[in-house]
């Protein structure tokens, strides 16, 4: 049954990840972006499986919920009739064809390699994991969040200083 | 029952899932999305010294003697013809619409809003089943995700109309369900400090122990309140919908039963909303006397406990309704500043002050 | 000109005194309604509006009291009726003469089309015979266009008596009172 959901929920994720990017039935951005929710929803499906609830709630709440709104807001904005009459471009698809089988190529072997994961076991987190994943950023985690939230707060400001036209 | 008792578990759990999914949407939201709409239009009959609708009179009424006329002058059959006239109106799709999103974005308004019960409990027990149809250890986090999504059946709304009114309802209702959704968010966060737990069950309990949280965070319902207006797209907050500026808002284009999803999706939110807010602020199925605190052990007080639920629901439904009738529309930027400059800084100071709290205590 | 905004004081940006007071105003109209059933609208069909003495509604035509059309078909209304509502057809040189005393013609047809009447009351005005008085209906409903046009028939029957001074009887009053000297002030 799990493994079922998890190709199942594994497979959307590729195919609206691949439909967002290269649509062969529309140019649409709006339709990209639409897409890109639905990837990040069966994204969060599959935190599911893995019973990281509180990542699939956050998931939806942040990226389905509110990035992919200012994406889309975004676009409505944009003048995007000259986007969507844009034809493919054979060179560039063959381009990027060719990079994305190359780079896949050496992430898989990295990891195959580095043999990353091969001590891990899932062990299943009894009762609310959110406590235990607070408690995680918190204490043995704490300096790459504190590093994260500055490198947050730093782009923060620049976006800010950026949106004002005249400075003073 | 014998053949019940005889399953295995998870057949069990599947069964009386979907058995509490049907009950809760079809005898529970539904009704109550249709009454609702007879309750506004009742309510703000009589605050405009009016009487309201009082004619639908189906063909058995005159069969009734005496309650017959006065059920007609309720107007308790307005819902029915509402919902027929909903169905039998023409479908009209204009030609310069973007069909796809134009049809979906119906069912996108209304399916969140359902979704967002799920995690609603709604009463104790009812002999062996818990009153919740997805008891969950993230349930407000859940809640929260799955009500961002309403939005896009609003912007798809907007944006596949094609037409300037929906438009600028759609990109409002963005702009507006994102920055309340913050303070929203963020007003909570004080109420599961206290509470220790993300599930909805737990925080009830705890009401049940203590006083409820509306008067330990007054400051946090307020917020939430108000939010919760916004979220709903309800008046002083109707933005994306401003008949007098935007016609019809972002369902300028729709007709017939496409409109009604979305009228059904506002009701449903609100619904949603009033359910969390009774959950989170009102404790919940419980009432703090004649042992209504504590589950129910007969079918009895298990049906009390759904009515206790039931009822405080529907006073916040009838707050939201009178509230409609009472306030002006706010301007946008308006409407930005209280979200943005007022309400996220005090749900901050809120919280920053509930953690001062606890700490203080848990130190002695 | 530029209006300067009155500043808010505290209390007033909290919106909390505004809030209460629009809870009391609805409050009172709410109570005022529901509980001594006071309303400002009336329930259409089972009441009717009384309509003001010198309302304009549908024009119709009247006959005098001793029952004979007063229309003698000067085409006047037909010429001075702005949206061009009334058809009169008159019964020519060979036609039908006249019911009554009086009148050289009476209409062969008379059509008043209430789909055009602007409920003006330039034909009321202009007529010499005062056959034709804009009465009390407001509410003409038909299932369609032709409907709508009310023939000579139609309008004498909605229109009835002339209540008011009979023309031609008056003037007969004062012609016979003439006849004696000194004439009445
Ligand atoms: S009321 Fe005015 S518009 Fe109507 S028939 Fe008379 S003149 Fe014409
Ligand atoms: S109604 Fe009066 S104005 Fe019109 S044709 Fe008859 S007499 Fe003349």
């Amino acid at each position: 049954m799990e493994n079922a959901l998890f190709y199942i929920f594994a497979a959307l994720t590729l195919l609206f990840a691949f439909l967002c990017v290269a649509n062969p039935f529309s140019r649409n951005p709006v339709t990209s972006a639409m897409f890109l929710v639905l990837t990040m929803i069966s994204m969060a499906g599959l935190f599911v499986l893995l019973q990281a609830f509180f990542l699939a709630a956050v998931q939806i709440l942040v990226y389905a919920g509110a990035v992919m709104v200012l994406f889309l807001f975004v676009i409505m904005l944009l003048d995007i009739k000259e986007e969507e009459r844009r034809r493919f471009n054979r060179f560039a698809i063959a381009l990027g064809g060719v990079s994305v089988i190359g780079l896949g190529f050496i992430l898989f072997s990295t990891i195959r390699e580095s043999k990353v994961g091969a001590g891990l076991k899932l062990t299943a987190v009894k009762g609310s994991d959110t406590a235990a994943l607070g408690k995680a950023l918190f204490t043995e985690y704490l300096l790459p969040f504190e590093i994260v939230s500055v490198l947050l707060l730093v782009a923060m400001v620049g976006v800010i200083l950026l949106s004002k036209k005249d400075l003073k | 029952m014998d053949w019940i008792n005889q399953l295995n578990p998870t057949m069990q759990f599947a069964i009386f899932s979907m058995l509490k999914v049907c009950v809760v949407i079809f005898l529970a939201v539904m009704p109550i999305v249709a009454y609702a709409v007879l309750v506004e239009r009742k309510v703000s009959a009589f605050i405009q010294d009016r009487v309201g609708p009082n004619r639908a009179a189906p063909f058995f009424v005159k069969y009734l003697p005496v309650v017959g006329p006065f059920l007609v002058r309720l107007g308790i059959f307005h819902p029915l013809a509402d919902g027929l006239k909903s169905f039998l109106k023409e479908d009209f799709t204009p030609a310069h619409v973007r069909k796809v999103y134009f049809w979906l974005a119906p069912a996108i308004a209304v399916v969140p809003a359902m979704l967002a019960l799920a995690v609603i409990p709604f009463g104790s027990t009812l002999g062996a089943q818990k009153m919740v149809i997805a008891d969950l250890n993230v349930g407000i986090l859940y809640t929260f995700g799955i009500v961002s999504l309403g939005v896009y059946g609003l912007v798809l709304a907007g944006y596949a109309s094609n037409s300037k009114f929906s438009f600028l309802g759609g990109i409002r209702s963005s702009a507006q369900m994102i920055s309340y959704e913050i303070a929203m968010g963020m007003s909570v966060i004080p109420l599961f400090m206290l509470v220790g737990d993300l599930n909805l069950s737990k925080v009830i309990a705890y009401q049940a122990d203590g006083a409820w949280l509306v008067f330990k965070q007054p400051i946090a319902f307020v917020i939430f309140l108000v939010s919760a207006f916004a979220e709903t797209n309800r008046l002083p907050f109707d933005l994306p919908e401003a008949e007098t500026e935007l016609v019809g808002g972002y369902h300028t284009e729709y007709s017939s039963m496409k409109f009604a999803l979305f009228f059904i999706g506002e009701y449903t939110a609100m619904i949603a909303a009033s359910a969390m807010m009774v959950v989170l602020f009102f404790g919940g199925w419980t009432l703090p006397f004649a042992g209504l605190d504590q589950p129910a052990t007969t079918l009895v007080m298990g049906f009390a406990h759904i009515g206790i639920f039931v009822t405080k629901m529907l006073v916040l439904m009838v707050v939201f309704i009178w509230v409609r009738w009472m306030l002006p529309r706010f301007r946008y930027d308006q409407l930005m500043d209280l979200g943005w400059r007022r309400f996220v800084p005090l749900a901050l100071a809120n919280i920053v002050v509930t953690a001062v709290v606890l700490w203080a205590l848990h130190a002695k | 000109m530029i209006v300067k905004r009155a500043n808010l004081s505290f209390w007033e940006r909290l919106y909390l005194p505004a809030l209460l007071s629009g809870l009391q105003v609805t409050w009172r109209h709410f109570s005022r309604t529901f509980f001594a059933g006071k309303k400002v609208t009336m329930e259409y069909p089972e009441q009717k509006w009384v309509v003001p003495e010198g309302y304009r509604g549908a024009p119709y035509l009247v006959r005098d009291q001793s029952g004979d059309t007063k229309c003698v078909s000067c085409q006047l209304c037909e010429f001075v009726c702005p949206p061009k509502a009334i058809k009169i057809i008159p019964p020519g040189s060979s036609g039908k003469p006249a019911e009554r005393a009086n009148a050289e013609k009476m209409p062969a047809e008379f059509e008043i089309n209430m789909l055009r009447c602007i409920f003006c009351g330039f034909c009321q005005e202009v007529c010499p015979e005062e056959a034709i008085f804009l009465q009390r209906d407001y509410s003409l409903t038909g299932l369609s266009r032709g409907e709508m046009i009310y023939d000579k028939e139609k309008l004498l029957a909605l229109g009835g008596t002339h209540a008011g001074v009979q023309k031609w009887k008056h003037k007969l009053d004062e012609a016979k009172e003439q006849e004696t000297f000194p004439v009445k002030g």
